[in-house]
């Protein structure tokens, strides 16, 4: 999501100057009563800036400005603030940040989490900030002690006078710390001195998440709460055109059935109400023009657009000429479908709204523009809305929806009915709901000379933009999020052409865990392998020969090719399985061993994967978003697929929506490389390589090549 | 009136009969550990122990369970099997979204109560019931182990 830097920049530079110039004492905080954080008898805490409050009882709480969506960063960001302030990790409590400016991310000038960014984002504002603080303790100390503060250190929660010995918890020096001037330019650790960053820290959240005391958006309880359920149309861009609620408002504890902008409420006591409401709710709709889309037309349509001159993403030499001169020449299509985000938690937001405030309570990805969607709907200042972001039963794009879909809706909801309320998507409301992954279609063509060499690469994309008409719209004809890992592929190639279709087709499409690399990575490295098995040489060796000038590229290939084994004989039916994709700036290589049965079912037994995210923060936290990535890129690979019959979402659940299950996981091995280079993000990169791996294998395997997505169990069934 | 013993405490409820166990777990007694994914029985997030049987609670109506034992993940760290399997899930690093893993350790539990050093296909063929989309199963595999391990040398002192 690199193109949302210029968006906002006057709260960019806002926030800039509030973090270079350093934030005053008692610098106001919206917070919300912290469940396990630090705390004071006396009410006094020390808070030199907006992430840190240490209290009189030596606890540390940590506001974490990132939404914990599983990928890590309620441990992640407190390392950073750990490392410099010399604190005692097990005195360390996690607390999520209200929404204000400060707490905006640094490139984008709203708050949100998103595009694998927290922690190289982070890097220096949390480490500054425990510095900071940090060195006030230690002022602080100081002038007690009437010393100098060069003759005192910071060590797990303490000040220690050298020399005398003399030692004084933070928790002692609140009130002290607190009258100390906010120093400027704070000298910060070099990395051969880090105590935290690089080592694997346990997950401050385990413990919650294996007793069920974690809170999720869905577990939230306010006094009075009702539930609220929506039929929405069964169409998107559809309209109520007439309702009849009496049957539905006959069911004991129904509350109230209201039309708004989506749809229909059922408004009711709880879920059990509200569904049985829904059930006996009438409803004719006006189904409006995408009622005529079926996924098999769109196929249609992409494919004539396909053959047609579009956008340019990437020009280089003359490819056109290059491949119509080339001694041969590769053509090959490319398709994936719709896909949905399939978050464990389905979606859902709680609104306690009054006259001259909103609560909302949810798990959001994006939590600057939903409180502003809150505030126009409720008619309200952005300032009187606050949001409190719960954990995040997954979210993988789908919880940071630029329309602030699920957020918007439910204040409407507590519009009406002037309670508050819980509007909860049920599974089918979530699968039906949009926002997907959009569906896309490749023509790909390459041209190779007499010596065998690659000399053009020709790439057609056709899909949905992401990105048009939201708020983060580059307004450009090339959407960057639907070529990102097509029109800047590493191989060193003279001729590469890329243009792009973008058909606006009236399904909402999103952001979906690593974005427009989620397709070009499949299509770029599935080809790639076509081409070099076309020449006759190894996948690997191939690849090695055009990254000559990407190090860190063939870094992982090569990590991961050694740690698999590449060469080595496999059992007998098995084959493997190669590719490399840079995103989010970082380098993921992934190895896939693989069978298929003699009735086309894939078998993935083995990944190996190499990741090269430059500085390390947390080992086993890159260890984990590699397994996990790998994980939910199989389940494209294999089974993902949303489809549409006259403009109507076929798939509602989890028995033709599957997913991968324990007894289909693979064993993973991951590497990681040591580097002092930039972070890059780790949530999403594990996800490219895996389609185009395993795809790979299947063809050393059986020597059957897959170019649509998921794999058709009937391409693969053995004569 | 149903009557529930939940969590070692006898109660009881005054809902539709049909409701779901899990919505009178959740929103009647409150406790929301338990979890809703599908309300078809196909993803475990709300499964719970049912006399000691694993069971999936979106889809039992809770007259069914009249009179019956009921341990939900709140409860379930009081038993040997539950201490064991929730400290090998903090040992491992098991959650991520952590939105399904109270149906992960429920099942774990009923598993190692089965049996209480399950191999690699047993621990596939029951935990393949429950769905995890941030993909935890390696670890969960491992932990599963790890509790089966340190139960076996807890017997042994």
């Amino acid at each position: 999501m690199k193109e949302i830097v210029h968006l906002s920049r006057r709260s960019f530079l806002k926030n800039g100057i509030l973090v270079g110039g350093g934030l005053t004492l008692g610098f106001y905080l919206p917070l919300r009563g912290s469940l396990s954080g630090a705390s004071s008898p006396s009410g006094v805490t020390f808070m030199p800036n907006a992430f840190i409050r240490i209290g009189t009882d030596d606890k540390v709480t940590i506001i974490v400005n990132k939404s914990e969506m599983g990928q890590g960063v309620y441990t992640s960001l407190p390392m950073l603030v750990a490392e410099e302030l010399e604190v005692d990790w097990t005195k360390i409590r996690v607390e999520a940040a209200p929404v204000d400016p400060a707490y905006n991310h640094t490139q984008w000038g709203v708050q949100g989490t998103g595009g694998s960014t927290s922690v190289w984002s982070e890097w220096d504002r949390l480490r500054k900030a425990g510095a900071t603080a940090r060195v006030m303790l230690i002022n602080a100390a100081a002038e007690i002690w009437k010393v100098d503060p060069a003759n005192c250190r910071a060590e797990k929660g303490l000040i220690i006078q050298r020399g005398t010995g003399q030692r004084i918890s933070y928790g002692k020096l609140v009130e002290k710390a607190s009258q100390m001037k906010v120093p400027k330019d704070v000298p910060l650790k070099e990395p051969k001195g880090f105590k935290v960053i690089g080592k694997s820290m346990k997950r401050l959240d385990t413990p919650e998440k294996t007793n069920g005391k974690a809170i999720f958006g869905l577990d939230v309880k306010v006094p009075g709460m009702l539930t609220a359920m929506v039929v929405r149309p069964p169409v998107f861009g559809g309209n109520v055109k007439s309702f009849d609620a009496k049957k539905a408002k006959a069911i004991p504890g129904v509350k109230e059935v209201v039309q708004i902008d989506s749809g229909v409420a059922v408004i009711a006591e709880g879920f059990w109400s509200a569904s049985k409401g829904r059930e006996a709710l009438e409803i004719i709709w006006d189904e409006g023009t995408v009622a005529k889309l079926s996924t098999e037309g769109m196929r249609e349509e992409f494919t004539r657009l396909s053959k047609t001159p579009g956008a340019v993403a990437k020009k280089k030499g003359d490819p056109q000429q290059a491949i119509s001169k080339a001694a041969k020449q590769l053509h090959a299509e490319y398709e994936v479908p719709f896909l949905a985000h399939a978050c464990m938690e389905p979606l859902n937001c709680l609104v306690d709204l009054h006259d001259d405030r909103c609560e909302i309570w949810t798990g959001t990805q994006l939590q600057t523009l939903d409180r502003d969607a809150a505030a126009r709907v409720a008619g309200l200042k952005p300032e009187e809305v606050r949001i409190h972001t719960t954990f995040l039963g997954g979210g993988f794009g789908r919880r940071g929806n630029p329309q602030s879909d699920f957020v918007a809706e439910a204040v409407s909801v507590a519009k009406v009915i002037k309670k508050p309320v819980k509007v909860i998507w049920t599974r089918e409301d979530d699968m039906k709901g949009g926002y997907y992954r959009p569906m896309w279609y490749d023509r790909i063509a390459a041209g190779l000379d007499d010596q065998g060499d690659l000399i053009a690469w020709q790439h057609t994309i056709v899909g949905q933009s992401i990105l048009s008409g939201t708020p983060f719209d580059p307004k450009k004809d090339v959407d960057p999020a639907s070529v990102e890992g097509a029109e800047d592929i590493p191989y060193e190639i003279p001729n590469i052409f890329v243009d792009l279709h973008s058909p606006k087709i009236g399904i909402p499409v999103q952001w979906w865990r690593s974005v427009g690399h989620s397709h070009t990575a499949f299509v770029v490295e599935s080809f790639l392998d076509e081409v070099a098995h076309s020449t006759g040489k190894d996948p690997y060796e191939f690849r090695r020969q055009l990254l000559s000038k990407h190090p860190r590229h063939f870094g992982v290939l090569k990590l991961a090719a050694e740690k698999f084994g590449w060469g080595k004989p496999l059992p007998k039916g098995h084959g493997r399985g190669i590719a490399v994709h840079e995103s989010f700036g970082s380098f993921v290589a992934q190895v896939a061993e693989v069978s298929v049965n003699p009735s086309g079912k894939v078998h993935v037994h083995k990944v190996v994967c190499a990741i090269d995210c430059g500085r390390i923060v947390n080992p086993d936290t890159i260890k984990a978003q590699m397994e996990s990535g790998i994980v939910f890129g199989l389940s494209a690979v294999l089974y993902g697929e949303i489809t549409l019959e006259s403009g109507r979402v076929s798939q509602s659940n989890f028995h033709d929506y599957p997913l991968l299950r324990m007894n289909e996981m693979p064993v993973v091995d991951v590497a990681i490389v040591s580097s002092e280079e930039k972070s890059g993000g780790v949530g999403e990169p594990g996800v490219p390589p895996i389609a185009p791996a395993v795809c790979n294998a299947i063809f050393a395997a059986m020597g059957k090549r897959i170019r649509r997505l998921p794999i058709r169990i009937e391409e693969l069934i053995k004569s | 009136m149903i009557s529930l013993e939940v969590n070692g405490k006898k109660c009881k409820v005054d809902v539709r009969p049909d409701t779901p166990l899990l919505w009178v777990i959740r929103e009647t007694l409150g406790l929301t550990g338990t979890k809703y994914g599908c309300g078809m029985a196909l993803c475990g997030a709300c499964t719970v122990h049912v006399n000691g049987e694993a069971i999936r609670s979106c889809v039992t109506p809770v007259s069914s369970v009249d009179g019956k034992r009921i341990t939900t993940i709140e409860g379930i760290g009081k038993t040997k099997e539950g201490k064991a399997i929730q400290e090998a899930w903090i040992s491992d690093d098991v959650p991520q979204c952590g939105y399904c893993q109270s149906g992960q350790i429920m099942a774990a539990i009923a598993l190692l109560k089965r049996n209480p050093k399950p191999a690699d296909t047993e621990i596939d063929e029951t935990m393949s019931g429950i769905l995890c989309r941030c993909g935890t199963y390696q670890r969960i595999r491992q932990a599963i182990h790890r509790a089966a391990k340190k139960m076996a040398q807890g017997g042994k002192r």
